[in-house]
């Protein structure tokens, strides 16, 4: 554990005790990486096939998805069906890390008022535990591979960095949201209202590009507007090289951007309110 | 990490604050709400109306504590000791003043803290003891000895559900006092176990206390106290009151002479 170095003046502001605060915490990696697990294993505690529920919960609801949105839209299920199962998971990452990241210090409570543990070790084991369910999640993408054979190439590998791109942008979001939800409580429910709205404004289960090549111009124009969303990006930065689709840069540029920014947040409210924490919660 | 040294070179541990203070906002919706803003405003100088209201639980603290210290914590309810031992710990960094901690902090404030009730008392353990700052590897070589010590048996393989009051309080004992910390901060609440058990968690209790660098005990048993501390503060309003040899302390404290 690293000795603190105390400059005299307001040393709870500093960015050495920033930084101390996300390396002591990626230090603890066997904590938090055994509370991750915990928390996977202990969801299905008593049930028989155990976290083998997240999998088929996932199949479950993006085929009962997959066939509603094939009828409606008039597309072939296996257009629809895998279009929407990798955007679900994907969407399960993402909404995961939001959710829960509005309330990662307030949940932790009894922890972070008990024990002298970094600030940084929930917003990782939060990071870790969404992998985790992502990784179950990737399960049924593999089954679909069987069924409804992607045109694949050596892009697919690009997925990975792409995930790393969301852990690195999920970890920002469960540090600055935790924070500002700890200190305002009214901003959970909004923030949960929220995704919820966001789900049906990112492209997951309409295709984005089939709207784009709309014949109805006006149908066309508003489809453009999708990609003010951020969201849009996150999903096609993974989403494309999982179904063998052509790479955007743009969405890699944009998802960079925001991790930038966004870590950049992140790091400023740390700093300035991470000592507050354990006072507001 | 230095934890695997800790074991054998020990280095140096203190813990010094100065004029720290720790103020707690109280964020109610009481205070907020829009009458007593309206109310405050046309009153003119209750400032403090429209403002978040703050308690000032700890006010200009100053202690220097070194290696070796065995500090009692005496004071009333509610006169900021567990806000002391917390600050202490490094959980509430002062919001005036300044504290500094060197060495690793084993902080025992709720001895089910981190505990898991659907899991295994051995899987209990392991968590319990990463909670406390140790590694993986140093728990799986204390796990036969806390199993001894807690005399669970195979109750270790069930959930911690299904345990007792009294047997859960052992599980913690038995975790708690089987770490290696280089500073020690204890919240009472130690006592509530058998008789037979208690004798027997004493004398761990003690071991522990030698091994660490440095203890501050928070506790309104003064047979405890003096068992194991040698100087003590007295907290009264947020304040230090006294510092100084247990007896003495301990004496002003009770307001009567020994």
């Amino acid at each position: 554990m690293p000795v603190p170095t105390v400059p005299p003046e307001s040393p709870s502001r500093s960015w050495s005790r920033t930084v101390d605060d996300l390396a002591g915490g990626w230090r603890q990696r066997s904590l938090w990486g055994h509370l991750g697990w915990q928390d996977i294993k202990q969801r299905y505690r008593r049930s028989v096939l155990g976290p083998i529920w997240i999998t088929i919960s996932m199949a479950v609801t993006a085929v009962a998805l997959g066939i509603l949105y094939a009828g409606l839209f008039g597309n072939s299920l296996a257009d629809q069906l895998p279009y929407i199962l990798v955007g679900f998971i994907v969407w399960g990452f993402i909404s995961g890390c939001i959710l829960e990241g509005a309330d990662v210090f307030i949940a932790n409570e009894g922890l972070i008022k008990h024990l002298p543990a970094p600030l940084s070790v929930h917003v990782y084991r939060l990071v870790w535990r969404q992998t985790l369910l992502f990784a179950h999640n990737m399960i049924v993408y593999l089954v679909m591979l069987v069924i409804f054979p992607q045109p694949l190439s050596a892009t697919v590998l690009l997925a990975i960095p792409a995930f790393a791109l969301l852990m690195v942008n999920g970890a920002w979001i469960a540090v600055l949201l935790g924070i500002i939800t700890t200190r305002f409580r009214d901003l959970t429910p909004i923030t949960q209202s929220l995704v919820q709205l966001l789900f049906f404004m990112t492209p997951i289960v309409w295709i984005y590009e089939d709207f784009l090549a709309s014949e109805n111009p006006a149908i066309a124009e508003r489809a453009r507007l999708a990609e003010i969303n951020p969201f849009l990006h996150f999903l096609e930065i993974i989403r494309r090289p999982l179904l063998g689709q052509e790479q955007h840069l743009r969405h890699w540029v944009v998802v960079l951007v925001i991790a930038v920014v966004g870590w950049a947040a992140a790091l400023f409210v740390l700093r300035r309110y991470r000592s507050r924490v354990s006072y507001w919660v | 990490m230095s934890t695997e040294s800790a074991s054998d070179g020990r280095r140096e541990v203190s813990i010094t604050t100065k004029d720290a203070c720790v103020d707690f906002p109280i964020f109610d919706a009481k205070s907020r709400s829009l009458k007593k803003t309206v109310m405050g405003l046309v009153g003119g100088n209750i400032a403090s109306t429209s403002k978040v209201p703050i308690i000032e639980a700890l006010t200009d603290v100053n202690v220097h504590l070194e290696h070796g210290a065995r500090v009692a914590l005496v004071g009333h309810n509610g006169a900021g000791k567990t806000t002391l031992l917390r600050l202490l710990a490094g959980i509430y960094e002062p919001t005036r003043g300044v504290a500094e901690i060197r060495g690793r902090v084993a902080p025992i404030f709720d001895l089910g803290v981190g505990m898991d009730p659907e899991i295994s008392g051995l899987e209990n353990i392991m968590i319990r003891g990463l909670f406390l700052g140790m590694t993986r590897k140093q728990m799986e070589a204390r796990v036969d000895d806390i199993a001894d010590f807690t005399e669970l048996g195979d109750f270790l393989r069930m959930p911690l559900r299904t345990y007792s009051t009294g047997m859960r309080v052992r599980l913690a004992l038995g975790v708690v006092t089987s770490i290696d910390p280089e500073i020690l901060l204890l919240d009472e609440g130690i006592g509530a176990v058998d008789a037979a058990f208690l004798e027997k968690s004493k004398r761990r209790l003690a071991d522990l206390v030698e091994r660490s660098g440095l203890l501050v005990f928070a506790s309104h048993s003064d047979e405890f106290l003096r068992e194991l501390c040698d100087s003590a503060i007295w907290m009264e309003h947020g304040r230090v009151k006294q510092h100084g040899e247990l007896e003495e302390v301990l004496r002003a404290y009770k307001g009567t002479p020994a």
